[in-house]
This record gives structure tokens, C-alpha cells and sequence, in this order.
């Protein structure tokens, strides 16, 4: 087991050095001035000229990259080219919104639809099952921003139970966490408990027609032990991974969520940045996002042997 | 690993295990740390601009949003009133009867934030950070003999030729205003950000609070002294009535429309105009105009390649576009726009629309057609820039597109983002290999009121601003306005250069749009001006 953690975080190494290569190579082929956006419109060129030389900006590009590495190799993400701060800092600010919407969406989802996707495959097309498959159609379907707008006028303007928007830290408070906090999950966990739902129920149908599940009902157990402790468990490797994958892509950035309510992650820290062309930021939060998902993969992996004894690595 | 495991088996069922993550995610979300926009308070006035800050030194960038927080956190010596006149500000002065001589004099009790008195030592620095950086400053710079402070509270200012205008350049309000920094901070390069915000105005800056592109927040400065006069722009009085002033971004147009109607937030800088029925609705929410001049929006040509190289097509172009047809896609609401043909800006002192009757009366495409048959033009490529993600400049190139192929233009319009267009602008390169032929931007309309900071009035060829005109009779009336030392004469030298430029085209103006702000009821004392401040502003409970 330890030596397939270190086997899969040393295989880390050279899937980040070719993302730092390749996103370095990318941003550079990329029309786009950050020094016309320090600049502003009245700008000369003699005057952009001199604020892209201030930044490094006319040096050779193999000078740029190796400048980078350089301080890539220290641990520093380097400086915003736009706001001159810490990309470190900035993504430090940015980070824990996005964690907590993500951890508490997922914690939502799998609440709401691990037990969605039980029943539907244990009243397998039954009513019970199509209202729910009619459920994840919807939630995948509906786009996230009417969702979001939809809650709002509900539950913000109409009802006044939640604000329209902002982040508040759950140290500042955690019901007050909750309440701004609640509307986005709940927005965001409607496609995940669609995706979730779905994989359960698929994976709990396979998993129900087993010779032990025949077994264990003959034996006379209950049927929720049936479902939840022999069937759930056996079927949750898919559902691991979906959720893995899913929160992987929560952390990544969900930028509509963020921009209809308000909450500054790093989904809009990103796409102000490539708006921007503010490299170092936008190359800092793509080497970041590249190692939550190598890291949650790994989670993801080392969670069936949790769920599932009969995996070893 | 293995121990883990161990431990986990404990926790016998599907649900102990599930509500072990469940707690452990809890506990994860309760050790983070930050905070973003609470609720508005009594002594907390929470304003939504019209951008992120990202840019904190108002001296290396002309983003509006970065000369805002400068007047937050700055002082400036002199400032010009809403009659575009001079008054002081952390300054008295006088002049010289030769007009070579300005003595300026600060006034007692000016503090820097860290608690040091300004000196004439900063101002100076101050200056002559801004004169390298300013259109204007630099002109000034051009005929300055020396700059220099007498004792610590006089500052000497000497010429080599009278400079008339010099007060109206220093006192201005766009596009960089000269903002009182520490000598240790202004003697930063003006091609390098400063990284101390130490300021001399009436808030502070609160550092530790400041996330760049989400919000800022000032604290107001106890020991600001204000002038006495009443407010009137960036001058008089600056009196702070609350206790802080918190910028928040909302990046959605419909968030923060909806966090105002809910009492959330006091303030919105430009609520986007399409949306203010919703806000029109509301007993508790005032919509107005808070800047009466506004936004001039106009067209760009490239000078340096066919066929905009040639007057009598660049005439045939501006022949063919409307006004109203521009605006009235741009904003179409007839109550926030104006057909305005003054290259100055109309409601300026220097405002004359000679030459702007075919784009202020519906543009004349029979009439462009015959100018470009005249002009020889044989169907080269117009390469038009369209941003496609700046909701103010997506209206121009699209209405602007079709009236030129109305009268006979072949046009290329290239869709981009704005980034790409900035730096696709600067490029000299022929329109086929990577330049172009004609864009669109919009300026504040004191950012185009006078010939010495008009960009598009600059017409040294290379060293122009994008479009590179060489033109010099431009020059020559520029360096004619400066020498003018009346209004009177002022004025004329202006209605030579509007009909100048518009002979010669040297820019499209087409038209004048008012930006609208949105305020909460409890909000009063907002100063009718360009730029949106927060002194003088009271918050009721």
C-alpha cells in the first residue's frame, strides 16, 4: 500500500512538469497584453513598451520559463502581474470559499441521492424509479444559472430566508456559513444528485441481481440491511468515483455558480485572470487544479479499500 | 494507511462511516478562514463599482476604477470644480506676473495616513512621478525650468515659457490626476507598481482586508482636515459621514440588482440599463444620473494603411454612420443617450460641433457612396475589431459594420474578446497580418475635454495613440491652445481643431451616453460628479 502512494505521487512529478510546460507555451501563444490592461486605454505604445519590459514581458520566452521554474522549484506561484500580489495569497484567499461550497455540495448530493438511486433501483420501474430518473433529467438539463436565479427569487426576494448572495466564513459563524452558504450548494448539488442518483441506481440494479443479495434475503435479513450494508457497499466503487471526479470538478472552478452568487472563488479568480492575461495567476491556478484532481484521484482509489476489503494495492 | 483502516473498521456500518466524512468535511470547512461582503451595516456603506480593483497605484494605469480608489485614499493639490475651474485643495497658489513662477502653498494640517505631516518634499515627488506617466504632466514637464520645494510647505514651480493651462492640468480629474503620495513612495519607477498605499486623503486603505477583483474596504482617516467650501466635484470640503466604505464586485449584472432591492448592499456605481425597470419598481431605491456628462463612445481609424489612409474615404466612413443609429442600439433608452458631434465632449466649455451634421442628423449613406467612388476606393478589406465581452463596445462595431457595407465597404469584422483587441490595436502590422483598420473604445467625457489630454488629438505619427495620424497642423494647434491664455482664445483654437479633426477624421465621435447609478433611499449627499466618491455621504439607520 505505501509503496503505491509513493509509485502514485511520484508519478505526479512529470504529469505536473508537462502541464506547466505545455499551459507556459499556451498562454504565450495567446493573443493578449497584461501590460495594455495595466496600462489602461490612453496608453502609448513607447509607455506599454516600458511596463512589458518592467514585467519581464520582452524578455526571451525561454528567459520567462526558466524564471518561472525557478521560482516554481522554491515553492512561489510568483506575482499577479495585475495586482502585483502573491499568486500563493491570492489563491489562499480564494481557495476556502470554494472548498466549503464543495464539500458541503457533495455532502448534499450524496445525502440526497445515494438514497435517491437505493430506491429507485429497489422499486426498479416502479413510479418510485421514473420520478426519480425524471428528476436527473431535469437536473442535468436545467442550466445552473436558472437554477441559482430560480432559488433566489424563491427563497431570497420572495421568502427573505436566505440573502441574495456573499460568502461568509464558517469561522465567522456557522449558521451564518449556512445561510449564504445554502442556496449555491443546493443550485450545484441539483446536477450532482442527477449524476449521483443515476450512477447509484445503475450500479445498485447490477449489484441486486447478485447470487449473495438472493442469499442474504432468503436468509431473512432486513431488507434495509440488505440494501444499504450488502448491496450499497458493493456497489459503491462507481460511485466513488463519481463523486470523486465531481467533487474534483467542484473544486475546479464553478464559475457561473460563483458569479450568480456572489462568492469569490477560485472558479472567477481563474477566468479573471485569462481575461486578463494575468499569467502567473492563470498558470498557478492550472498547476493547482491539475494536482487536486491527481490527489483526489489518488483519495479516490485509496477509498475503495476502504468500502470494498477485497481491493489491495 | 494501514492504521487508518484499522481505526475505520470501528465504524461498523454504511451510515457510522458516512457520518465520519460528513464530520470530518465539517470540521475541514470550519478551519478555513476568509470573509467576504457582510450585510450592510449603519456606519458601513457597501457600494457595488463598476469593476474589480486590481491596480492599486493611480499613477501607472488610467482604469477608472484605480482613479476612483485614488481619490479614496489621495489628496490632490489642486481640483477642478463642475465649472471646470481650478480651486485648492491641500493647496493655495499664486503666480508670477511673467506667468513662469507658480508657488504653491499647502495648507496646515495635512497628514499622510502613517501620521507624518505632507511635505512639500512629497508633493514634488508626487508631481514629477505623474509628469512622467500623464499626457498633460508631460507637456508640462516639456517647459519646466525646475520643480522644487522651498521649505516644507512651499513648493516653487518654474517655467521656461508660460504654460496657461497649467492649474486645469494639474487639477483635473481624468485620466491620471496627480495624487499626493509620500517622496518614499513617489520616487518609485512610474513603469513599476508601487507596493505602499499610504495615502494623504480622507479614507484609508485597509490592506489586510483587500482581496484584488473582489473587494476593498476603507476606513475613514480621523485625522483628515477638510477645506471648508462646499463640495463641488474633487473640490471643497471632503467631509467623511460614515465610519467605512466597503467596494464589493459582483461580477453578475442580476445579483447585484437583486442584493440592492434586498437591503444588502447601498449603493450600485452603473446598474446596466436594460435592468433598472427592476429597480424603477422600488420604493426603497433611487436610480439617477450622478455624472450629466457621461461617456463619449466614438470610432478609430488606422492611419498607416489602406484604406483608411485616405481622407476622402475616411470622410466616405463617417459619412455613412448615425448617431443615433449607434446609441440607440448601444442604450436605447432616448433618456440616457445624446446625438452630440463636439470632439470635446458636449456640455464643456470647449464644445463645438462644426463639421458632425451628417452623423448627428442620421449619417448619408447616398453620400458616402459618391465619396468613396470619387476616393477611387477599390474594395480592400476593412478589418473592423468587434469585442464580444464588453457589453458597452458590442453595439458600435456590429451598427458600424452593416452602414459601411450599406455604402460599399468590404468588411472584415473580427469577433474577440477585449484582451485580444487591446493588444491586436497596438500592432502596426498591416490590417492582413495582424493589424487592423478600425475599432471602437468609449471615454469619459473630462478625458476628452481639452486638446492637451485628448488622446485622439495626438498626431505625431508613431508615437500617436493607436492609429498613428501624422498630422502636423494638430500638433501646431495643440501647442496654439497652450499658449492661448484666455478662455476666449481657448476657445477658438478649439472650434479650429473640432473642425480640424473632423475634416481630417481624426476620430468618429458618436454620440454621448449618461451612466446611471442605483442607491439605496438611506443613502444622501452623493456629490454630482464624473468620478463616484464616497466623502459627503450620509447613511441613514
Amino acid at each position: 500500500m505505501l509503496g503505491y502512494i509513493i509509485r502514485r505521487i511520484l508519478a505526479v512529478i512529470p504529469v505536473m512538469a508537462i502541464v506547466a510546460i505545455f499551459v507556459f507555451l499556451l498562454l504565450r501563444l495567446t493573443p493578449g497584453d497584461p501590460a495594455a490592461i495595466i496600462a489602461g486605454d490612453a496608453a502609448t505604445p513607447e509607455q506599454l513598451e516600458r511596463i512589458r519590459s518592467s514585467l519581464g514581458l520582452s524578455d526571451p520566452l525561454h528567459v520567462q520559463f526558466l524564471t518561472w521554474i525557478k521560482l516554481l522549484f522554491q515553492g512561489d506561484l510568483g506575482t499577479s502581474l495585475i495586482s502585483s500580489t502573491p499568486v500563493t495569497q491570492m489563491i489562499g484567499q480564494r481557495i476556502w470559499p470554494t472548498i466549503n461550497i464543495a464539500v458541503l455540495t457533495i455532502i448534499l448530493s450524496v445525502l440526497i441521492a445515494v438514497p435517491m438511486g437505493v430506491v429507485a433501483a429497489w422499486r426498479h420501474r416502479t413510479w418510485v424509479d421514473y420520478v426519480v430518473m425524471a428528476f436527473s433529467v431535469l437536473g442535468f438539463s436545467i442550466p445552473v444559472f436558472v437554477i441559482g436565479y430560480l432559488f433566489i427569487q424563491a427563497f431570497s426576494i420572495e421568502l427573505r430566508w436566505f440573502p441574495v448572495q456573499g460568502y461568509s466564513a464558517p469561522s465567522m459563524g456557522f449558521g451564518k456559513f449556512l445561510s449564504r452558504a445554502i442556496l449555491p450548494c443546493l443550485t450545484l448539488a441539483t446536477i450532482y444528485v442527477a449524476l449521483i442518483a443515476r450512477m447509484t441506481r445503475a450500479s445498485m440494479l447490477e449489484v441486486l441481481g447478485e447470487d449473495y443479495i438472493r442469499t442474504a434475503r432468503a436468509k431473512g435479513v432486513k431488507e434495509t440491511i440488505v440494501l444499504f450494508r450488502h448491496a450499497l457497499r458493493n456497489a459503491a466503487v462507481p460511485i466513488l468515483t463519481i463523486i470523486g471526479t465531481g467533487f474534483a470538478l467542484l473544486i475546479g472552478g464553478v464559475v457561473v455558480t460563483e458569479s450568480v452568487f456572489n462568492i469569490p472563488g477560485i472558479g472567477r479568480l481563474t477566468v479573471d485572470a485569462i481575461l486578463a492575461r494575468d499569467y502567473p495567476v492563470i498558470q498557478g491556478m492550472i498547476l493547482l487544479t491539475s494536482g487536486i484532481y491527481v490527489f483526489i484521484n489518488l483519495l479516490v482509489d485509496l477509498s475503495y479499500t476502504f468500502f470494498d476489503p477485497r481491493i489491495r494495492y | 494507511m494501514l492504521r487508518i483502516q484499522e481505526r475505520l473498521s470501528h465504524f461498523k456500518s454504511y451510515g457510522q462511516k458516512t457520518a465520519l466524512v460528513l464530520m470530518a468535511s465539517a470540521a475541514l470547512m470550519a478551519g478555513s478562514g476568509f470573509a467576504t461582503p457582510a450585510m450592510a451595516d449603519g456606519k458601513t456603506i457597501t457600494a457595488v463599482m463598476h469593476s474589480g480593483l486590481r491596480v492599486l497605484d493611480p499613477i501607472i494605469t488610467t482604469a477608472h476604477i484605480t482613479r476612483n480608489h485614488g481619490y479614496m485614499i489621495y489628496d490632490v493639490l489642486v481640483a477642478v470644480d463642475e465649472n471646470f475651474k481650478p480651486q485648492p485643495q491641500m493647496a493655495d497658489w499664486s503666480i508670477s506676473n511673467d506667468n513662469l513662477t507658480y508657488t504653491f502653498t499647502l495648507r496646515d494640517g495635512l497628514k499622510f495616513h502613517d501620521g507624518n505631516p505632507v511635505t512639500a518634499a512629497d508633493a514634488v515627488a508626487s508631481l514629477e512621478r505623474w509628469g512622467k506617466r500623464d499626457s498633460g504632466g508631460q507637456l508640462i514637464f516639456d517647459v519646466t525650468e525646475s520643480l522644487e520645494p522651498a521649505d516644507d510647505k512651499t513648493i516653487v514651480w518654474k517655467l521656461k515659457t508660460p504654460f496657461p493651462p497649467l492649474l486645469e492640468t494639474v487639477g483635473k480629474q481624468s485620466a491620471l490626476p496627480p495624487f499626493i503620495m509620500p517622496e518614499r513612495v513617489a520616487s518609485t519607477s512610474p513603469e513599476e507598481a508601487i507596493t505602499d498605499y499610504t495615502g494623504s486623503g480622507p479614507f484609508v486603505f485597509v490592506q489586510e482586508e483587500y482581496q484584488p477583483g473582489v473587494s476593498v474596504t476603507y476606513r475613514k482617516f480621523e485625522d483628515y482636515v477638510p477645506r471648508s467650501e462646499p463640495v463641488s466635484w474633487m473640490a471643497g470640503g471632503k467631509e467623511v459621514k460614515v465610519d467605512e466604505v466597503k467596494w464589493v464586485t459582483m461580477p453578475d449584472a442580476q445579483t447585484a440588482i437583486n442584493a440592492l432591492l434586498s437591503g444588502e448592499i447601498d449603493y450600485i456605481e452603473q446598474p446596466q440599463i436594460d435592468l433598472l425597470p427592476l429597480l424603477q419598481t422600488s420604493e426603497d431605491v433611487t436610480v439617477e444620473t450622478r455624472d450629466n456628462l457621461g461617456y463619449q463612445t466614438m470610432g478609430r481609424t488606422n492611419f498607416k494603411y489602406p484604406p483608411f489612409d485616405n481622407k476622402k474615404i475616411r470622410q466616405a466612413a463617417m459619412m455613412a454612420l448615425s448617431q443615433e443609429n449607434v446609441l440607440g442600439t448601444l442604450i436605447g433608452n432616448p433618456d440616457y443617450y445624446t446625438v452630440c458631434g463636439a470632439i470635446f465632449g458636449c456640455g464643456t466649455p470647449l464644445a463645438d460641433a462644426s463639421g458632425s451634421k451628417t452623423l448627428t442628423s442620421g449619417g448619408d449613406i447616398e453620400g458616402a457612396k459618391k465619396l468613396l467612388e470619387e476616393a477611387g476606393y477599390d474594395g480592400t478589406p476593412v478589418v473592423l475589431l468587434q469585442p464580444t465581452d464588453v457589453v458597452s463596445l458590442a453595439a458600435q462595431p456590429v451598427v458600424a459594420a452593416q452602414a459601411l457595407r450599406e455604402a460599399g465597404f468590404n468588411v472584415d469584422m473580427q469577433p474577440m474578446d477585449w484582451q485580444t483587441l487591446v493588444t491586436r490595436r497596438a500592432s502596426q502590422a498591416k490590417p492582413s497580418e495582424g493589424g487592423w483598420n478600425m475599432f471602437f473604445t468609449n471615454w469619459m467625457v473630462p478625458e476628452i475635454s481639452s486638446p492637451l489630454i485628448s488622446a485622439m488629438l495626438n498626431g505625431r505619427g508613431d508615437k500617436a495613440w493607436f492609429g498613428w495620424p501624422k498630422d502636423d497642423a494638430v500638433e501646431a494647434l495643440r501647442a496654439e491652445f497652450i499658449t492661448a491664455d484666455t478662455p476666449e482664445k481657448q476657445k477658438e483654437v478649439a472650434v479650429k481643431l473640432q473642425k480640424h479633426s473632423m475634416d481630417e477624421v481624426l476620430f468618429i465621435p458618436l454620440g454621448q451616453y449618461a451612466s446611471p447609478q442605483a442607491r439605496s433611499n438611506k443613502l444622501t449627499g452623493i456629490i454630482p460628479s464624473p468620478v463616484p466618491v464616497f466623502w459627503n455621504v450620509e447613511k441613514a439607520d
